[in-house]
């Protein structure tokens, strides 16, 4: 029989770190599926953030550069500035990236930085225990909103895919998911997709992925997976945001 | 003789059980046996139903299922 379906080469041979059911592993493989796909392994720098995923190194058989809490953006635009053959990616949380790292992201976005960043939303800062993040959704608890996110105490969700679509220097945002078959191939295609506008000198490149966090969402993987659907979809709806490369709909 | 088949790595199995979810056919059980960290790994029922379509290994967060067909 031939094999179909397999782990990507560029991903390494060692167990995940994340809990059982977590979107960071299977966002992981998608990376290294498109890395492997597009034949870009040997010239890929990726710069992991501070959070769960701060110990993506460990996954990505590529090179890597870690970056302090909230510069992904900012690094990767200062590697992609002295190697501009190189194909640069950050992959950064919702904390990292819509909190601290605002200013970082913003700013690149505008400058047009030829970088893809991969934005992993899961609504809660996870590896610091569930606390309320700008992405947190309003009514949603978490350890420092107990009885929900209320908009007048803690203002509302931040939908970061949207506001750096304004910006004339990015060219391609996708909002993804990562709950079902079907959405994993698309955020996989979307990913690919982003690395090839890339690897075309087009721009700013930014996937946005829903992401399921079991643990800090107090449910179980199959529980979490449907709330993305029915809950976390209506405030931050899948799809392209904004696409002028080749101007098509979508990645499929 | 089977279609395809699917091979699950007992030891990176966290029983998430996404992928029984994700199988169209149900073919994948959880078991009640462990493996070295602790969790109940899943396993894949005997027979010649798998297609290979390939959408519990699309799915699995562990990369821990391959799958073979032909």
């Amino acid at each position: 029989m031939k094999k179909v379906f397999s782990r990507p080469k560029s991903l390494k041979n060692v167990a995940f770190h994340y809990c059982a059911g977590c979107g960071h592993s299977i966002t992981h493989r998608l990376i290294c599926d498109a890395v492997d796909q597009l034949g870009i392994r040997g010239i890929t720098i990726g710069v992991p953030p501070a959070g769960c995923a701060v110990l993506a190194y460990n996954y990505f058989d590529m090179d890597m550069l870690e970056a302090p809490h909230g510069r992904g953006c900012a690094v990767a635009t200062g590697i992609k500035r002295t190697l501009p053959d190189r194909v640069v990616f950050s992959y950064q949380g919702d904390g990292d990236l819509a909190a601290i790292g605002t200013a970082e992201t913003f700013h690149a976005a505008n400058r047009g930085e030829n970088i893809t960043v991969i934005f992993i939303n899961n609504a809660v800062y996870g590896m610091t225990g569930g606390q309320m993040a700008p992405t947190t959704l309003l009514g949603m608890t978490s350890t420092t909103s107990p009885p929900g996110r209320s908009a007048i105490l803690d203002g509302h969700p931040i939908r970061m895919s949207e506001i750096l679509a304004q910006l004339d220097g990015a060219t391609y945002i996708e909002r993804c998911a990562v709950n079902t078959p079907q959405n994993i191939l698309r955020a996989g295609r979307a990913i690919r997709k982003a690395f090839q506008y890339q690897m075309d000198g087009v721009g700013f490149t930014m996937i946005e992925v829903l992401s399921q966090c079991p643990t800090n969402w107090k449910m179980t993987a199959a529980e979490s997976c449907r709330w993305v659907d029915e809950v976390m979809a209506q405030t931050f709806p899948v799809g392209v945001i904004k696409d002028i490369g080749k101007g098509e709909r979508h990645a499929d | 003789m089977a279609k395809a088949r699917i091979v699950i790595d007992r030891e990176r199995c966290k029983e998430c059980h996404l992928c029984i979810l994700a199988c169209k056919k149900t073919l994948i059980v959880a078991t009640v046996e462990f493996n070295t960290r602790g969790y109940h790994p899943v396993a894949s029922k005997d027979g010649d139903e798998c297609t290979g379509c390939t959408l519990c290994a699309v799915t699995c967060p562990e990369a821990a299922i391959e799958v073979y067909r032909g």
